[in-house]
């Protein structure tokens, strides 16, 4: 029987550091750690005692890449804390940046991250002169999604014009309609993008789990909607996964009986798992419990794509990414003619505050994403809860894993270390973690 | 330095912002790819390398691992950047400094706060030499590729001393000194970003770290005549500026 060790050193961020432990002796598993060493952040800590209208642009800080979803969260969070109600015009904006955000942040992983991999490149650094088109390709839609968030948050890291109840200064409409042109003709490389990821083969592994994402009767939901959890059935002949499945919502006051959240001592980011145990968020989630509601686009490019709903695949997360890329494409299309057909006006954003708590589910990149806030009469914070996406998703990628060495015994060292990688990558942790896994070491 | 410098990036505490503007300069990112040689970066690579020439690191230093790995590479390295915010003047991690460490623990782990270690959160200047610092949360890109082009040819570039104030004035805005409660933190700050905060209507809060002298007792004292306490104004000045404030502080 098979015995292999393997120690996965220095992963990066996931909110930071991190290791993989594998030890298996005679085809039994001893040992199975996604350690998470990363420098505690103790954001929940720094945000007490500032004031309420500090409190996006601190915890935007969290993340480099999910700052807007960050953002977001926090805005919408307070926003509940104090009982204001943003206006139509807001929720749009805010919606369209987010967008932009996550075609950032799944392009950059899709085609920075995964397709080295795929064309057999150790990064994209080598790619820039064997795939140079490529690459190409990819630096433009990144240039186009960061103009993009850019056009509504002032800057598209750490955004300056977002605000409670509104924003500092509003998009100029003529910029929004040379943005919406832009998003027309990037059709053509978001094409392009599938046709190569159609083409690259990803492992075939399945296990049956829980998914938690927002949803919304009305559209695919991202901004706001209801925590909703999946759990798919699979026939107890074939094996098959059903279409259906057990469905179960949560209103936002009750977003600590999903997210459950326990310290481990091997991880500086805390576990979370659900009434059912581990549960998986992110795109994969999301395309689980809403593809009805995917625009049409998208779902033609989940069927050139091969991707049928639901999928417990954790791997086909990186194809649920770009099918969420022309989702947020076409919809980013539709919410401009919106605004454009509203006309952008300027508005009322004053807040009175008032001693409060709130709490707020936003679907960003990686996940969704809690953010709860209590405020004093002067609007101090007096107490602060954080609970992010990649955080919940490490106890499911722990159970991935139990349940994917067993299968993948009789490969050689480096498969079953480049397969481990795979899959905690396919989770798109967060980017440099996800590269940093490549430093495995074998101990064995 | 040769003629393509190995560089290699490093991220300590923070939120890697300052490493993503680097990917982030698509327009000239194909360029610089030419012009160095990147043997380390970690959110974009596998590959890694010990032997480099510069070093630009980001993040903070905030536990006892990272003093260890930064004095590690300012001995491998032949200069060391520091990028942004919190490698430049702590950050914003430097606000838990204001709490003891097993409270900040004890708040976020709860009772399992003790499983884990942290140190107050520092520039990465508090640990080793540093030789250039480019600041800013995030970092600005296109500071970033003039500094770059100007270590290329061997030369120290060197930040202007001049407030946001002047950038500000510039684009011709109206100034917000100090409206509604807040206070731009413009006349103490040193320019670079192109004062991009009040020119979408914000405030400067100070991210890109004070003047070396800064006029702080005038700036306190027109603040005050606009009714902020000044209370008020130092809870502000601790945004970014939290561990150099604290350092004021315990001299004075
Ligand atoms: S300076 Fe700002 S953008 Fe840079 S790492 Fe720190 S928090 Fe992130
Ligand atoms: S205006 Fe001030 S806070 Fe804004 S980026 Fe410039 S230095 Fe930082």
């Amino acid at each position: 029987m098979a015995s292999v060790s393997v120690n996965v050193h220095n992963i990066t961020r996931v909110e930071g550091h991190g290791n993989i432990v594998l030890n298996v002796r005679d085809g039994t598993i001893e040992e199975l750690r996604l350690e998470i060493t990363e420098s505690p952040r103790f954001y929940e800590a720094m945000l007490v005692g500032r004031n309420w209208d500090e409190a996006q642009e601190i915890s935007c800080r969290i993340c480099g890449i999910c700052s807007t979803g960050h953002s977001t969260a926090s805005l919408r969070a307070m926003e509940a804390a104090l009982g204001v109600t943003p206006s139509e015009q807001t929720v749009l904006l805010r919606k369209l940046a987010l967008h932009g955000e996550h075609n950032q942040s799944h392009v950059l992983h899709v085609l920075f991250l995964v397709a080295p991999d795929l064309l057999g490149a150790p990064s994209v650094v080598p790619l820039a002169s064997t795939h140079r088109p490529v690459i190409e390709m990819a630096l433009r839609l990144k240039r186009l999604a960061n103009d993009h968030i850019a056009l509504v948050t002032g800057r598209h890291i750490h955004g300056v014009n977002l605000k409670v109840n509104g924003f500092h200064s509003l998009p100029k409409e003529k910029a929004l309609a040379a943005l919406r042109e832009r998003l027309v003709a990037s059709r053509d490389d978001i094409q392009a993008t599938i046709e190569l990821v159609a083409s690259l083969k990803l492992p075939d592994f399945e296990r049956a789990g829980e998914y938690v994402a927002n949803s919304r009767a009305d559209e695919y939901a991202f901004y706001d909607g209801t925590i909703t959890s999946f759990r798919p059935l699979q026939c107890d002949h074939c094996g098959h996964t059903l279409k259906e499945g057990y469905r179960e919502e949560y209103p936002i006051e009750r977003y600590r009986d999903i997210a459950r959240e326990t310290v481990v001592k091997h991880s500086h980011a805390k576990h979370t798992a659900s009434v059912h145990g581990s549960y998986a968020v992110g795109a994969l989630a999301r395309v689980n419990i809403n593809y009805d509601l995917l625009h049409p686009a998208a779902k033609q490019a989940a069927e050139a794509l091969g991707f049928r709903a639901p999928c417990m695949n954790p791997f086909m997360n990186n194809v649920a990414q770009l099918i969420e890329v022309v989702h947020c494409t076409e919809d980013s299309i539709a919410i401009i003619d919106k605004l454009l057909e509203r006309g952008i006006q300027q508005e009322d954003t004053s807040v009175e505050v008032r001693a409060g708590r709130g709490a707020a589910a936003v679907e960003v990149p990686r996940g969704i994403l809690f953010h709860e806030y209590e405020v004093d009469d002067d609007g101090k914070i007096v107490a602060a809860n954080l609970i992010i996406p990649t955080g919940q998703n490490l106890n499911n990628i722990e159970h991935d894993m139990r349940a994917l060495v067993p299968q993948i015994l009789t490969l050689s060292h480096d498969e079953i270390r480049l397969m481990l990688e795979m899959l905690v990558r396919a989770y798109d942790p967060c980017i440099s973690c996800a590269t940093h896994l490549l430093d495995v070491r074998f101990v064995g | 330095m040769s003629a393509k410098p190995k560089v290699a990036f490093f991220s300590f505490t923070g939120c890697e912002g300052c490493q993503l503007a680097v990917l982030e300069l698509e327009p000239v990112l194909l360029d610089i790819l030419g012009a160095v040689d990147i043997v380390s970066f970690r959110e974009a690579m596998t590959e890694h390398s010990e032997d480099y020439e510069i070093a630009f690191v980001e993040g903070s230093i905030s536990t006892p691992h990272d003093v260890e790995e930064v004095q590690h590479i300012r001995q491998r390295a032949g200069l060391v950047v520091a990028i942004g915010a919190c490698a430049c003047s702590g950050g914003l991690n430097a606000l838990k400094n204001r709490r003891g460490m097993d409270d900040v623990l004890q708040t976020v782990y709860g009772s399992s706060g003790s499983w884990f270690e942290t140190i107050p959160a520092r520039p990465v200047s508090a640990v080793v030499p540093v030789d250039l610092e480019l600041p800013g949360c995030p970092m600005d890109g296109n500071e970033f590729v003039w500094a770059v082009k100007s270590l290329l040819r061997g030369e120290m570039p060197k930040l202007p001393q001049i407030p946001v104030c002047v950038e500000c004035r510039l684009k011709g805005n109206v100034c917000v000194l100090a409206h509604k409660g807040k206070h731009c933190q413009g006349p103490i700050t040193i320019a670079g970003c192109g004062a991009i905060c009040p020119s979408h209507g914000g405030h400067c809060v100070g991210c890109r770290g004070y003047l070396a002298h800064p006029e702080r007792d005038a700036h306190m004292e027109i603040l005050q005549e606009h009714g902020l306490t000044v209370d008020e104004v130092r809870a502000q000045y601790s945004l970014f500026n939290t561990y150099s404030e604290m350092a004021r502080e315990a001299a004075s």
